[in-house]
């Protein structure tokens, strides 16, 4: 469709986008209605949960994927690459980061895309900088916060995301680590790299952010639903204030457990944040549960395994540390400022 | 004929790049020479950052994610 008939497909997509969305809550108090429980219950208040977050979470990503596809279509790996080369650090990190939010990132290609910077001569702490910041903060997890929380939460997670990319970034560029790098990455010389943009067509656009949402949400779409169905269980089952003894923010050892937890665990921002709307419902604090949200989303075991080909085991218990102080220092202020 | 390589450390978009080259290679009726190039070091001497990559003929011809079949069916016509 979007071949042969690139603007209509694009417009009737777009109208049929906006009276999904702007039905969405008739559309789950039917449903709701008409559901053989008692909506007082445990269960109903967790199907309700479930049925008004389903469908918007879902809808709400395919909108953003599609226009982020076609907004990535300006940014490949190449070009970021293109970008960060030989610019003085600090303002090269600072870059990176932001980059980080709009190139298209998946961990399958963080090994060719470390390598890339490497041979372009990116400094290692740039490098990291884009690492951290690329899966952390990107469209899904912003807009997301947006959907659900409102603009002042995903502009505080834009803001401490980038900071934490930028500072760790720069803290591990001081640290001189490329002794720690696999020896074959250490031999690689670094070469000129010409860079040739690619000349697309509106229409390829178009055609690109359909297929980043049928790439996309073909992937997530079982993150959302088990985070949703857990946020679902914890909307439902858990008594009203009962986070606050334990999440709350006077407890000081909450931040760290958080971080902790959420290290090992991989999902995409998509299945977490159903998970961190629930936990706030019932008092967990803010600082708490975006600190887990950030590390759970930007680091996790199947990423470590894949970059341990270029890595060496040192290496990356260094980079987790790191990353991990970052937002952890992150919750720790957010709740002591709040 | 025209050799095709399929650049990528065996990523599920990879696998289906793949396939999709033989796939459409079938349909058409024509023969190509086709291999997967696995290796890290291998991919890099390409220069592809985003897997997977395309390569006819030791040109690159595409970079990160699954070719559309337009794409694919322009490159075997070609061959």
């Amino acid at each position: 469709m979007f071949n042969k008939y690139p603007w209509p497909t694009f417009l009737f997509a777009i109208i049929v986008w906006i009276l999904l969305y702007s039905n969405l809550v008739v559309f789950a108090d039917f449903v709701v209605s008409v559901l053989p429980v008692d909506p007082e219950s445990h269960l109903g208040q967790a199907l309700a949960f479930f049925i008004y977050d389903a469908p918007k979470v879902v809808l709400l990503l395919s909108g953003v994927v599609f226009f982020m596809g076609i907004i990535n279509s300006w940014f490949t790996p190449e070009k970021t690459r293109a970008l960060l080369a030989g610019r003085p650090l600090g303002l090269a990190n600072i870059l990176a980061a932001s980059l980080g939010v709009v190139t298209p990132f998946c961990s399958c290609s963080a090994v060719p895309l470390f390598i890339g910077f490497v041979q372009a001569g990116i400094p290692l702490g740039v490098t990291f900088s884009f690492l951290i910041a690329a899966p952390m903060v990107n469209e899904i997890a912003l807009t997301l916060l947006f959907g659900l929380f409102g603009w002042k939460i995903a502009l505080l997670y834009l803001t401490l995301g980038l900071f934490v990319a930028i500072i760790g970034g720069i803290v591990l560029g001081r640290l001189h680590l490329e002794k720690y790098l696999e020896q074959w990455v250490q031999d690689i010389p670094t070469k000129q790299l010409s860079y040739e943009s690619v000349n697309l067509t509106f229409p390829d656009r178009l055609q690109l952010g359909y297929i980043a949402v049928k790439d996309i949400v073909g992937k997530v779409w079982i993150y959302i639903l088990i985070g949703i169905g857990v946020g679902a269980f914890i909307h439902g089952y858990i008594p009203e204030n009962f986070l606050a003894a334990f999440m709350g923010k006077d407890v000081w050892w909450s931040v760290p457990l958080a971080v902790i937890i959420g290290i090992p665990m991989y999902s995409s921002a998509a299945g977490v944040i159903p998970v961190v709307q629930a936990l706030l419902a019932k008092g967990a604090a803010l600082g708490t549960a975006l600190a887990f949200m950030m590390s759970v989303v930007a680091l996790s075991l199947p990423e470590m395994i894949i970059l341990r080909k270029v890595l060496t085991l040192k290496l990356i218990g260094i980079f987790i540390s790191i990353v991990a102080s970052g937002i952890l220092l992150v919750g720790l202020i957010f709740n002591l400022v709040l | 004929m025209k050799t095709f390589k399929v650049l990528g450390g065996g990523c599920n978009n990879c696998k289906i790049t793949f396939k999709l080259i033989t796939d459409i290679a079938d349909e058409l009726g024509k023969t190509i020479e086709i291999e997967k190039v696995e290796d890290i070091q291998d991919i890099m001497a390409y220069d592809v950052m985003s897997t997977p990559g395309v390569v006819i003929d030791e040109n690159v011809v595409h970079r990160g994610g699954i070719p559309t079949r337009k794409q694919v069916i322009e490159w075997i016509e070609k061959a």
